[in-house]
């Protein structure tokens, strides 16, 4: 799957994994889900998986309130009375992330926001560029999405060069590549474009906008976490992981941590590595710890919307 | 858990450190061997699973105590605790089985196919009614992680049970009607490495086409037969049609040799296949010897890595190894030798070895005492003979039979570790150039259970298939089974088939 | 005094749910009860119902498909009592019941039967790798016979949708009401919704629909008259349809009852380093 074109990059490598199973992923994604995570692991899992949520909100109807109450659940997920650690970051649209990143300033959460014309990413490369640009000056972190069309027609250098432009003109910020795994039609796809986007610079790679269906999955999270270690192997360089799009519960949750904790190891169970996009989500965690807290069920009403 | 290791595998801990051959490459420093998620215990439940004190022969429909009035007891292997007494069926009760057995043949046979369908049907449902207290005995009585039994042994049990009902009113759609008969009695012989799934494979087909059975569970693992007895009864199928006799080699012996046995299946080790097929020679006995491997597992350069990597650790982990159709001799292309052994090491150090009715174990108690002996022994000629051993830092309980998962490189096929079977977590590696070579290799033994061949072209996949002198051959996965697939081996490994269309004609008497 | 009995409205059974027609006409049987006349439109919309379910159903393991055919033979077994008087009760009743439950306990058991009894591996002179396998053809009409009312549409049924096909069934014009309750039979039984639709209606108004609906891939005629059968076969022709006979009263279950519902499909690989 290497590409020969791509010698320009600053990470090329030559991918040593030539072709992926489907049905030996998902056989192994079983068993990774199927791990039991209880009691008081189950309540490191929570805490920690808390701690690396994207808190989330696309939407074409955002507004400066919406993202607001977004803000104030990120810092404080939990009413008062229960304690809980503030969220990794939110994540909006651009348009938001200054006003995000006025009432998160001087707080431990970040502020992502997408760009490249997210979730399509079908606008000129130069609107990208641009739009990263600007979006940079508020947001410590851009999510922005590949372009699957430059991937599927076999212009992979094309989609480098422009996840590679984005890294320049957003600088020090950390970037998310967004593969939109859903689109890419297998599994031998997954790795190729993870493997593209580690080489052009990513700092993370993200399975999904949210936007398309499927969205993450524990399959192309074996398939992506697998490639972010043969990167590391082959590059030293230590990339990130953000499975993102239909992740509401616990149990999804701490099966992606399973998942990054067996095939890569500790070194990535930190929001530095590893990042949830989600948004409803984080209250279903909080009603988790407070059951095995408090040994009973939850009522959805004690604890804040949004 | 203690990090104690077994008294009888000494050079362990000192051999791990021993550098990997340079073919492999050096074992690289692994950035990544930090903390991991941590999971806490997660036992299943055992509450619902009663089992009796001591436990009779299920005979002609009922419990009733051996003639010989003598019992042994069967253990948990994870914690040498006793679990329940178990009769030794002596020579008279194996006359009374085989005696109940012939007289419920006359009835059992005549059913309509439909009629007997309706049974194995009811027994598919109970299994699957009754499957996490089966999973239970069966991973208390035999070691197994619980995973496995709940995900693998107990529902394909059932599974077995569906299939065959399926055939019972249809044998006139594969063999000619006035052309094929049941046998008669049909005594089975079943080991310890799968307890209740290959009592299914035995009577299932059996039943269908119209036999009735005395099965001799293993004697290590007889507890699931004997909650199967109970099944027999909720299931109302007729007295006699099932008998099952307890009891150890001499009980076995026994049985195959009665007179009134038309047939004999066995599932167990080529020893003792040779023995019987001895015993019976000149007999008229029907036979069917489904007997030890040597599996080759062959990786080529174009395989998708780790995925072949997962078939490698499931080839020869699975059930600590106790599979006669394990994946026990990995050759590995010699061109991808390295970034293949590096995946395989870490992966096999993510394995987690425990407590068997943990969820999370992967890797279980080895099945007895007398089990662990024979795979420290061969390990350690393995280690004598000059093959590098490694084995993950694993902490190993106090009490109880336990193995570390340990491979083998720098391995010749003239080896013991690489000619005999082990039975256990143990997996030698050797590498091959071409596809002729790994041909050559594979083949070279007397074995012929299975073979797994890992490569994305389909061409190679074929023509590795024609080559492999092997009963099945499983190609980008392995371990897999259905009662619809033919399952046997070739030369020493046995012959006979259990699954399938192929399956029912070892049952049947066909002119 | 004990009270009117509370009455059951009969219904449709139509992707998974239980309707009326949506053309809300109904006929008269037996001078009590009001069965939904279907029009062409529930016709259509079962076709696309069963279009939709069909990809899903087939490709469920063909073990999985058998135990749900199994456990609609459960359902029937614990529902004799309401099938009892619909289908003229005493022995008669109990009879086609137990016939019913043979048909669907067989084609339980047939589902992982078919390849192996449909199809082969074939010895090609080359270097191939030669198989051909039987594959659910797609979507299916039957045309329940007037009597009996159910043992027909039980087998039809269970035979075509236990290699993965979906159903779309006339039940009888007459006798309706013991082929609109299967439904219940097969809803309780977790067949998936769309997989298998059960209309009532007159067949002279829904048949031509059946023959000439060109999303339909094959018509289990086994209930029709002959002309009836002529005039399905004729209009079938433009999609090249096909279209099974009428079938005898007392034919036996066989594998073929399933595999003449089925494709053949020949596959060719390489054999080679």
């Amino acid at each position: 799957m290497a590409t020969s074109q791509t010698a320009a990059l600053p990470w090329s490598s030559i991918d040593p994994v030539s072709s992926i199973d489907a049905v030996g992923v998902e056989a192994r994604a079983r068993l990774l889900a199927g791990r039991s995570v209880k009691r008081s692991a189950k309540l490191q899992a929570l805490d920690l998986a808390i701690r690396c949520i994207d808190l989330t909100t696309l939407e074409g109807s955002d507004t400066f309130g919406r993202v607001a109450v977004l803000c104030a659940k990120a810092l404080h997920p939990t009413p008062g009375g229960l304690e809980s650690p503030s969220v990794a970051a939110v994540c909006v649209y651009s348009a938001q992330a200054e006003r995000a990143s006025e009432l998160l300033r001087g707080t431990s959460v970040k502020v992502a926001a997408v760009a490249t014309g997210f979730p399509s990413g079908q606008v000129s490369p130069e609107i990208k560029v641009a739009e990263a640009t600007e979006v940079s000056r508020f947001a410590d972190e851009i999510d922005m999405v590949v372009d699957r069309g430059a991937f599927l027609a076999g212009r992979y250098r094309q989609m480098q060069e422009e996840i590679a432009a984005v890294k320049q003109a957003i600088g020090p910020r950390h970037l998310k590549v967004i593969l939109e795994t859903g689109e890419l039609g297998g599994m031998d796809q997954v790795r190729h474009a993870s493997w593209l986007a580690m080489e052009a610079g990513a700092d993370f790679i993200k399975t999904s906008t949210g936007k398309i269906q499927p969205a993450a999955t524990i399959p192309v999270a074996v398939v992506m976490l697998e490639a972010i270690r043969d990167f590391a192997w082959a590059t030293g360089r230590l990339v990130g992981f953000k499975p993102a799009g239909g992740i509401r519960t616990s149990k999804q949750a701490i099966a992606y941590l399973v998942a990054v904790s067996e095939i890569l190891g500790g070194e990535w169970l930190t929001p530095e590595r590893f990042r949830l996009g989600a948004s409803s989500l984080l209250n279903d965690i909080l009603m988790q710890i407070q059951r095995e807290r408090s040994g009973g069920y939850q009522s959805p009403d004690d604890f804040t919307e949004a | 858990m203690v990090d104690t290791s077994p008294p009888t595998i000494s050079p362990r801990r000192e051999v791990i450190k021993q550098e990997a051959p340079a073919v492999f490459g050096e074992e690289p420093v692994e950035p990544m061997e930090l903390d991991r998620l941590p999971y806490a215990p997660a036992l299943e439940a055992t509450d619902h699973v009663q089992l009796q004190q001591r436990y009779g022969l299920f005979i002609g429909g009922a419990f009733t105590k051996p003639k010989s009035n003598s019992y042994r007891s069967t253990i948990n292997p994870a914690t040498e605790e006793p679990l329940a007494e178990v009769a030794e069926a002596g020579s008279l009760d194996v006359d009374r089985a085989v005696a109940v057995a012939a007289s419920a043949f006359s009835t059992w046979s005549r059913l309509p196919g439909a009629h007997r369908a309706r049974y194995l049907f009811r027994i598919a449902r109970l299994i699957q009614e009754r499957s996490k207290e089966l999973a239970v005995v069966e991973t208390l009585d035999g070691g197994k992680p619980i995973r496995e039994s709940r995900d693998f042994d107990i529902p394909l049990a059932a599974q077995h049970f569906f299939y065959h009902a399926g055939w019972a009113d249809k044998l006139d759609f594969a063999f000619p009607k006035g052309r094929r008969g049941p046998l008669g009695v049909v005594a089975q012989i079943i080991p310890w490495n799968f307890p209740l799934l290959m009592l299914s494979w035995k009577i299932a087909p059996a039943l269908a086409t119209g036999n009735t059975v005395v099965l001799k569970p293993a004697e290590t693992t007889p507890l699931t037969a004997l909650l199967f007895a109970d099944i027999c009864r909720q299931a109302e199928l007729p007295d006699g049609v099932v008998n099952i006799v307890t009891g150890g080699p001499k009980c076995g012996s026994i049985l195959v040799r009665h007179p009134g046995v038309r047939k004999v299946a066995f599932t167990g080790s080529t020893a003792v296949g040779k023995e019987i097929q001895r015993v019976l020679a000149g007999s008229g006995k029907h036979l069917s010897l489904e007997l030890g491997g040597k599996a080759a597992h062959v990786v080529f350069d174009d395989a998708p890595l780790d995925q072949a990597v997962e078939g490698v650790v499931n080839g020869i982990f699975f059930n600590q190894g106790h599979v006669c159709c394990a994946g026990s001799r990995l050759l590995v292309q010699e061109s991808i030798a390295e970034p293949f052994m590096r995946r395989l090491r870490r992966r096999v150090g993510r394995l987690r070895l425990g407590d068997p009715l943990d969820k999370n174990t992967d890797i279980g108690a080895i099945n007895s005492r007398e089990q662990l002996q024979r795979i420290s022994a061969l390990v350690e000629s393995g280690v004598a003979e000059g093959a590098h051993i490694y084995q993950p830092p694993c902490h190993l309980p106090e009490r109880g039979f336990w193995f570390a998962p340990t491979i083998f490189t720098e391995v010749s096929p003239a080896h013991r570790i690489a000619r005999e079977e082990i039975f256990g977590p143990v997996l030698p590696v050797m590498t091959f150039r071409t596809a002729a070579e790994a041909v050559a290799r594979g083949n070279n033994t007397r074995y012929g259970l299975s073979a797994g061949v890992w490569t994305t072209k389909g061409s190679r996949i074929l023509w590795m298939a024609e080559r492999m002198r092997s009963g099945v051959v499983w190609a980008n996965t392995y371990n897999q089974f259905d009662p619809a697939a033919p399952f046997g081996g070739f030369r020493e490994s046995g012959f006979g088939r259990e699954g399938g269309v192929q399956g029912l004609a070892d049952y049947l008497e066909l002119k | 005094m004990t009270p009117p009995s509370v009455a059951k409205t009969p219904k449709l059974y139509l992707d998974g749910a239980f309707s009326r027609s949506e053309s809300g006409r109904v006929y008269e049987v037996a001078g009590m009860i009001n069965v939904p006349r279907a029009s062409r439109k529930d016709l259509r919309d079962a076709v696309a119902a069963a279009r939709r379910a069909q990809p899903a159903w087939g490709a469920r393991t063909a073990y999985n498909r058998g135990q749900v055919l199994y456990r609609i033979a459960e359902m029937m077994e614990t529902g004799r009592g309401q099938f009892a008087s619909p289908l003229g009760g005493g022995r008669a009743a109990a009879r086609q019941l137990d016939r019913c439950l043979d048909s669907l306990v067989f084609f339980a058991g047939a589902a992982d039967k078919l390849v192996q009894l449909g199809g082969s591996v074939n010895s090609v002179a080359g270097p191939y790798f030669n198989f051909t396998v039987p594959e659910p053809i797609g979507v299916v009409a039957l045309v329940a016979p007037q009597k009996p009312a159910l043992l027909p549409l039980v087998t039809g049924l269970a035979a075509a949708v236990c290699s993965g096909n979906a159903l779309v069934a006339v039940v009888s014009e007459i006798d309706p009401l013991p082929g609109l309750l299967l439904g219940e039979s097969l809803q309780n039984g977790d067949l998936p919704p769309g997989v298998a639709a059960l209309l009532s209606g007159f067949r002279s108004e829904l048949l031509p629909w059946v023959g000439s609906h060109r999303d339909v891939d094959l018509v289990d005629a086994c209930g029709c008259t002959s002309d009836e059968w002529t005039e399905l076969a004729r209009a079938a022709a433009d999609s090249v349809k096909r279209v099974l006979p009428p079938t005898p009263r007392s034919s036996p279950l066989t594998p073929e009852l399933a595999l003449r519902c089925m494709e053949l499909k020949t596959v060719w690989h390489p054999v080679g380093v």
